[in-house]
């Protein structure tokens, strides 16, 4: 029983169910991001959360207290919204102390609020301007010291980054990962960018199609994907996802890859279940990361496998060089170190480090567990 | 060929076609504003001087004795009242019925947008056909109402009149005017705890500035304006100042008195003008007031 608790919730409108039975328990300080395409019904789920969307069937409990029906002012939480939704006509000050007059704090405590809110995000200087004097990133703090100031038990983001440009965004970014650590509040983001999602959560719930695809760590959504939706969706470039077969041979599984000339290389697969998929067809995932080249390979891994391949582009981006081929008849991408010699048109000995493969079904597309 | 030479060319064809679009704006202007004038000249001209002379000369004697009449002594119904009581009548009308109408107008808007329901639009394009009604049709049975609840020949009778009539127009111009209003804050005033009329009072009225004065324009002037409802409905103390501006230039006894009838005339349209110059002012405000960036 965690401090937000999500059992069983639907959500349908009209005969169409959007969301399908979510079960997620969030606990105290944790910092849950919902991620997913347009569409998956991650903001649908955030707004049921917030009280601005009824709930069909199931339950959301936040301490303890059942929240069904209870409106969205009485469930102590706080919002922060894309548009950020300052109210125009009103000074920044003002916007930050709107919740607390609504409320009913008396004026002396709302002003001592306002300063100390202002003060831990900056924007002391800025309590008299209207938000239309305010540039992006300024509005974005206003934002979040209207959420911080109610002290809320669940802080809810709507894709509170969408609206910034590239730098600002990852400015931000730090900046709302380094507020949860020094207040230890208890986070919920909605938002489509996996990078995001990645680096400021404690855990990720994948969501698509109204379904929760993989609840988890970061590092459980990287590396054991639970479906090929979520082993392309996370991670940038994806993960290669092509067809290939399992071989048995001296008693070990061993992938069968087609390169760019059809012929079968077999790279040994260290997943011992995989003997039972003798002969069958699986969907191989490999992150663009473990192709390297062999200097460049991970020094831990304990099963680096050689695959010959034909290089079709590569491209230099400062940091990485990526590098395109054809496996298993579809593109791929390896992502190399910035400084290796490799050509287009070239034929080249890559490393894979089959540690980190994954196997798929390739009917169902579930993870084949290990 | 050197830049100067480009622009000097640029300048000199821009200063020949900005001398014809004046000259042709100047000689609209003269156009419209020509019966004005004709109006204003002759109610400051003795009688005499209309009758026995010309229209578009200016007076040799000048007079405001025309103005004084029309307002307090001219001879309209029975008693020589001028245009005064009705006058004060129009304004008791008009003020409530553009006040209700755009007050109902807004939470409307504000419903029909931010609150919404099954068969809102349906709600919607009804109130919206309500527009479209000749006032014509509703004349009998709008009458039977108005007696039925005892409002007939009142004041309130003929501002419940104009605000029914009215709501139609207010309705859909604070509907468009909200639908473009970001729902998100309503949603973030909700959180803030603020209620239905709260949120509206606090954060929808204060940005609603520029339609209000539409609204305000739109309804002050048709109702102002209006003759139908007034001389179908009005009693004989509640008539307003167009059915009473009829009455005194229609009345068929005695001389003409042009001078009194255009000073009577020029009288009633007063407040739409005054409405236009003063509240088109601050529309303009309002509209500069959301593109002013920082």
């Amino acid at each position: 029983m965690g401090l937000l608790d999500i059992s069983n919730v639907t959500k349908s409108y009209g005969a169409v169910e959007v969301l399908h039975s979510v079960d997620i328990s969030v606990d105290e300080g944790e910092f849950l991001v919902l991620v997913g395409p347009s569409g998956c019904g991650k903001s649908t789920l955030l707004s049921m959360i917030a009280g601005l969307e009824g709930i069909t069937s199931g339950e959301i409990s936040i301490k303890g207290r059942t929240m069904n029906g209870v409106h969205p002012s009485k469930r102590n939480i706080a919002m922060v919204f894309q548009s950020y939704a300052l109210y125009p006509n009103m000074t920044v000050g003002q916007n930050i102390t709107f919740g607390l007059e609504m409320h009913g704090t008396p004026k002396p405590e709302r002003e001592d609020a306002m300063n100390r809110v202002a003060e831990m995000l900056q924007i002391d200087n800025l309590l008299s301007r209207k938000p239309g004097q305010l540039s992006g990133g300024q509005r974005q703090r206003v934002a979040m010291g209207r959420a911080l100031v109610r002290d809320p038990d669940v802080f809810l983001f709507d894709e509170p980054l969408s609206n910034l440009d590239a730098k600002l965004r990852v400015d931000m970014r730090t900046e709302i990962k380094k507020l949860h650590q020094s207040l230890g509040t208890t986070i919920v983001y909605v938002t489509h960018d996996q990078i995001e999602a990645m680096t400021l959560s404690t855990r990720i719930a994948v969501m698509n199609k109204g379904y929760v695809q993989q609840l988890g760590t970061p590092k459980e959504i990287y590396d054991t994907p639970s479906n090929v939706f979520v082993a392309t969706f996370m991670g940038s470039p994806a993960m290669n996802v092509f067809p290939s077969r399992i071989v048995v041979k001296d008693g070990a599984p061993h992938a069968a890859v087609t390169g760019h000339d059809g012929v079968e290389q077999l790279l040994r697969f260290p997943q011992p279940n995989l003997a039972a998929w003798d002969g069958r067809e699986i969907l191989l995932g490999i992150r663009p990361e473990t192709i390297t080249d062999p200097e460049g390979a991970d020094r831990n891994a304990d099963h680096i496998a050689s695959l010959r391949n034909h290089i079709g582009v590569t491209e230099p981006a400062g940091s990485d060089t990526f590098v395109t081929m054809t496996l298993g008849g579809r593109d791929a991408i390896a992502r190399m170190r910035a400084d290796v010699t490799v050509r287009a048109g070239e034929v080249f000995d890559f490393a894979v480090n089959m540690d980190k493969a994954v196997a798929f079904d390739p009917k169902t597309e579930e993870r084949i567990q290990p | 060929m050197s830049g100067a030479v480009d622009t000097g060319v640029a300048i000199r064809t821009n200063r020949v076609t900005r001398t014809f679009i004046y000259l042709f704006l100047l000689l609209f202007a003269l156009f419209y504003l020509l019966p004005l004038a004709v109006m204003l000249i002759n109610s400051v001209k003795p009688l005499s001087e209309i009758t026995g002379g010309n229209m578009m000369a200016l007076p040799d004697v000048w007079t405001f004795e025309p103005w004084r009449e029309a307002w307090s002594s001219a001879q309209i119904g029975v008693q020589p009242t001028g245009l005064r009581p009705y006058f004060i009548n129009s304004i008791l009308i008009v003020v409530p019925a553009v006040a209700i109408s755009t007050i109902m107008g807004a939470l409307n808007g504000y419903v029909l947008t931010k609150w919404r329901f099954r068969g809102d639009t349906i709600l919607f394009g009804m109130l919206l056909f309500s527009c479209f009604i000749p006032f014509q049709i509703v004349l009998i049975p709008m009458a039977r109402v108005l007696g039925m609840i005892g409002l007939a020949g009142s004041v309130p009778g003929l501002i419940l009149v104009h605000v029914v009539y009215g709501l139609g127009f207010t309705t859909l111009y604070f509907r468009n005017y909200y639908s473009a209003f970001p729902t998100e804050l309503v949603r973030a005033a909700q959180i803030d705890g603020a209620g239905f009329f709260r949120i509206f009072y606090r954060i929808l009225l204060p940005l609603s500035g520029p339609i209000i004065v539409v609204t305000i324009i739109w309804q002050f002037t048709n109702i102002w304006n209006d003759f139908l409802f007034g001389s179908s409905f009005a009693g004989q103390a509640s008539q307003p100042m167009t059915v009473a501006l009829n009455n005194l230039v229609q009345s068929s006894t005695g001389v003409k008195a042009y001078n009194v009838h255009f000073a009577g005339a020029i009288l009633a349209a007063l407040p739409t003008l005054i409405v236009y110059i003063v509240s088109g002012r601050f529309f303009v405000r309002g509209l500069m007031a959301g593109s002013v960036k920082g």
